[in-house]
């Protein structure tokens, strides 16, 4: 590293990052994005403009000091990168790779349409990675405890982030989590090798050493209500997703080898069922799977399904490829892994056997008429184009919607028709006196990254609730 | 005594336990929060160590004093023979709840409970229930043999109990079925059935009560994974519209359940089931459960 470029070198092709083999990683779950090594980095650091007007600082959800932190990785000096990052963003490990950079900080990067853009998720990723790894990182300092007491309802992305910005500002955190690991759909949605959980543990643990108490097995709304935490706490943030899945509303939907991506990825990821039988908690794909939807869900299941070694995985899109809300990245891992594209198709009836066991799945072939709602262009489905594909198993990941337990057993908290809580925007404050909501359980189901911009926004407005004077 | 709900202390503990047959046993387990919430018909979801499997387990007793929950669990695969394993002193590494929507507790007049095996255990607290909310309560309790039938007693301290077993080594030898068509030609006066056992039981026992209008539910126990109304593994069809036995049941209107539906997916992992099981009984040199 020793004749290192002092000035920036834009026009070095932008690296995208080595992936693991697309043959080899069919049949494991570790990560496929391998990550930078030392000199990676700083090489690809160095194509960085520092725009002065940060483009990429402004287009971040988080606002992560992009410019700042990416000149110290060109300068080697990641303990100091980690540490800029970690000013506004809590969780780089996780952001890096999950937050779609494409559509922000590196849509915005000046040398986008010349020379690529600076790989800035990648390099984030790695002052994470390199600090953890280093144990570069330590808890952040809390402000003295204020005396003041918050349950965060729900331990994935949303409630991490509120549960980090209040402990720091000296407020006592307790999240609840219905399942018996901490992540929320860090853990059951996302698989492990696009996020590999030791990552969401240190996270998880690093929160702990800050102070902040979780408790698992705990389902609010069941469990215990939230007019009984409010007994306890001074404020409750709802932070409990989107975890109803949407039903296709086709016939045979209720075969045996037809799940929702929610219970699929669950047992894969949560359960591990990938391991089975050394794990307990079983899975079935047959020869033949099919994958329903377009979207990151959609990805993450075929993905899953093929790495459990069928023949074959086909999925179903009924727009092209063009409309899809998957990540361009997550379709062509999909696409090198051997998954097999259908667009313009949508299923309209699953046939089973006589066991009940899905056995093919009759399709229709779409095309794009008008403009819809969304601006979209609306599939129409072409009369007499239905063909069968051939089946053992079929994952629905259409969407899902939030979780209704909190709303159904929390009189006075107000809800929109599709079930998700409704919050003052400038606020995050929902309907009732101390109870905030963000995240999916408010938007629907949405990023990873939105649910923490969420949080965040929620923690400043509950700091300055509790700091006000008469509290 | 006062428990601090939130503490972790001690925490799913097994303070008692009790092997009521060769393979069913009694856990008496420390969780406080559980316990303080519990209501006939909720159930929770254990893990016996952390990588295990997550199983729903209706509550058969709690104790908001002691901060105990009861369950019966009979050993049937690798899981609940792992959980059977267990001793007083040692613990869950997991156990959620309480889950499912309680049954509604209510004055029918005369209450029939229909328990098959292990749904005695189940069905227990509900019978209570209702005989502590003024009903008369009657019990048809139906097993293979007579160390497979639990719970006689405690049946039998809330009211009449009628027995009957596969092989007439206990009571009459014949089905739940034939005993409650005894009660229905004898003119007894029956206002509402509760029943939890085997799926094809309580399929037979909605349609001995159909003809005579009798309300009845059955506790279903579909296949589940979460317990959270995440998945919908757990669906089940009432009616002709998907319910998930998880948020919504897992107590349902029996007349509407589509029993040949729930058969058929609680079979789904039949085959991976018996692999686990095969190869933990080769692990452990034991043959529980290898019929």
């Amino acid at each position: 590293m020793e004749n290192k470029p002092k000035k920036p070198t834009p026009s070095i092709k932008q690296n995208l990052g080595r992936h693991q083999d697309a043959v080899a990683r069919r049949s494991n779950f570790d990560e496929v994005a391998m990550g930078f090594g030392l000199e990676e980095a700083v090489t690809e650091a160095a194509r960085c403009l520092g725009c002065k007007t940060k483009p990429c600082e402004l287009a971040c959800p988080v606002n992560v000091k992009i410019p700042e932190f990416v000149d110290l990785v060109h300068k080697e000096d990641l303990g100091a990168a980690a540490s800029k990052i970690f000013e506004t963003s809590l969780f780089p490990a996780i952001c890096g790779r999950v937050c779609p950079q494409e559509t922000y900080c590196e849509a915005a990067c000046v040398l986008k349409d010349k020379f690529g853009p600076v790989s800035i998720g990648r390099l984030e990723r790695f002052t994470a990675d390199y600090a953890r790894k280093g144990g570069l990182i330590k808890p952040p300092p809390c402000a003295p405890d204020t005396g003041k007491k918050v349950a965060c309802v729900g331990s994935g992305p949303t409630s991490l982030a509120v549960a980090a910005e209040l402990r720091k500002l000296g407020h006592a955190v307790t999240v609840f989590e219905a399942l018996h690991e901490f992540g929320g759909v860090l853990c059951y949605g996302i698989p492990t090798f696009r996020l590999p959980r030791e990552v969401v543990r240190f996270e998880v643990d690093m929160l702990r050493k800050m102070g902040v108490r979780f408790l698992k097995n705990v389902m609010v709304g069941k469990s215990i209500t939230i007019e009984e935490l409010k007994k306890d706490f001074d404020i409750i943030y709802i932070g409990s997703g989107a975890g109803l899945p949407t039903p296709m509303n086709a016939p045979g939907e209720d075969l045996v080898g037809v799940y929702s991506s929610n219970e699929f990825l669950t047992r894969v990821n949560l359960m591990e069922a990938y391991k089975f039988p050394v794990s307990d908690t079983p899975y079935y794909v047959g020869k033949r799977t099919v994958v329903v939807g377009g979207g990151n869900t959609a990805m993450d299941s075929a993905r899953c399904a093929m790495r459990l070694g069928p023949e074959n995985v086909t999925l179903l899109y009924r727009r092209t490829r063009a409309e899809m809300p998957a990540r361009a990245e997550e379709v062509e891992n999909a696409m090198e892994e051997g998954i097999k594209f259908e667009f313009l198709t949508a299923p309209v009836e699953l046939e089973g056997d006589e066991k009940g066991r899905l056995k093919r799945v009759k399709c229709i072939r779409m095309a794009l008429g008008e403009p819809d709602a969304s601006g979209r262009r609306k599939p129409v489905p072409q009369k007499g184009s239905e063909f069968y594909i051939e089946a053992d198993s079929l994952v629905v990941a259409i969407g899902s919607s939030p979780n209704p337990v909190i709303q159904q057993t929390t009189p006075g908290l107000a809800a929109n028709k599709w079930g998700g809580i409704i919050i003052d925007e400038a606020t995050a404050k929902t309907s009732l006196e101390g109870v905030y909501a963000g995240g999916d359980v408010v938007r629907g189901g949405a990023t990873v990254l939105l649910a923490m911009k969420d949080g965040k926004a929620a923690a400043r407005a509950i700091h300055e609730k509790l700091s006000a004077k008469g509290n | 005594m006062e428990h601090d709900i939130y503490s972790t202390e001690g925490l799913y503990k097994i303070v008692e336990k009790t092997d009521i047959s060769a393979t069913i046993s009694k856990h008496v387990i420390y969780a406080p929060l559980i316990a303080a919430k519990a209501k006939a018909g909720h159930f929770v979801i254990l893990r016996s160590r952390p990588g295990g499997e997550r199983i729903p387990v209706t509550l058969v007793d709690w104790s908001p004093e002691n901060g105990t929950v009861t369950v019966i669990i009979q050993a049937i695969g690798k899981s609940t023979s792992e959980m059977n394993a267990l001793k007083a002193g040692d613990s869950f590494s997991d156990v959620a709840g309480p889950l499912g929507t309680p049954v509604e507790i209510k004055k029918y007049g005369t209450v029939l409970g229909v328990g098959g095996g292990v749904g005695i255990a189940e069905l227990y607290p509900i019978a209570r229930a209702f005989k502590q909310a003024g009903n008369e309560v009657v019990s048809i309790l139906g097993a293979r043999s007579k160390d497979l039938l639990i719970l006689e007693a405690e049946m039998a301290s809330l009211g009449r109990v009628l027995v009957t077993t596969d092989d007439g080594s206990a009571g009459k030898k014949g089905l739940v079925t034939d005993a409650m068509k005894e009660l229905y030609a004898a003119g007894e006066k029956l206002d509402a059935i509760f029943t939890i056992g085997p799926i094809i039981m309580m399929k037979f026992v909605a349609e001995a009560s159909r003809p005579h209008a009798t309300p009845t539910f059955a506790s279903l126990n579909p296949v589940m994974l979460d317990g959270t109304g995440m998945c919908g593994g757990c669906r089940v069809e009432i009616g002709g519209k998907p319910k998930f036995a998880c948020v919504d049941g897992p107590m349902f209107d029996a007349h509407q359940t589509n029993f040949d539906a729930l058969m058929k997916r609680t079979a789904a992992y039949r085959e991976q089931e018996k692999e686990s099981l095969e190869k933990y009984g080769k692990d452990h040199n034991c043959r529980i459960g290898l019929h």
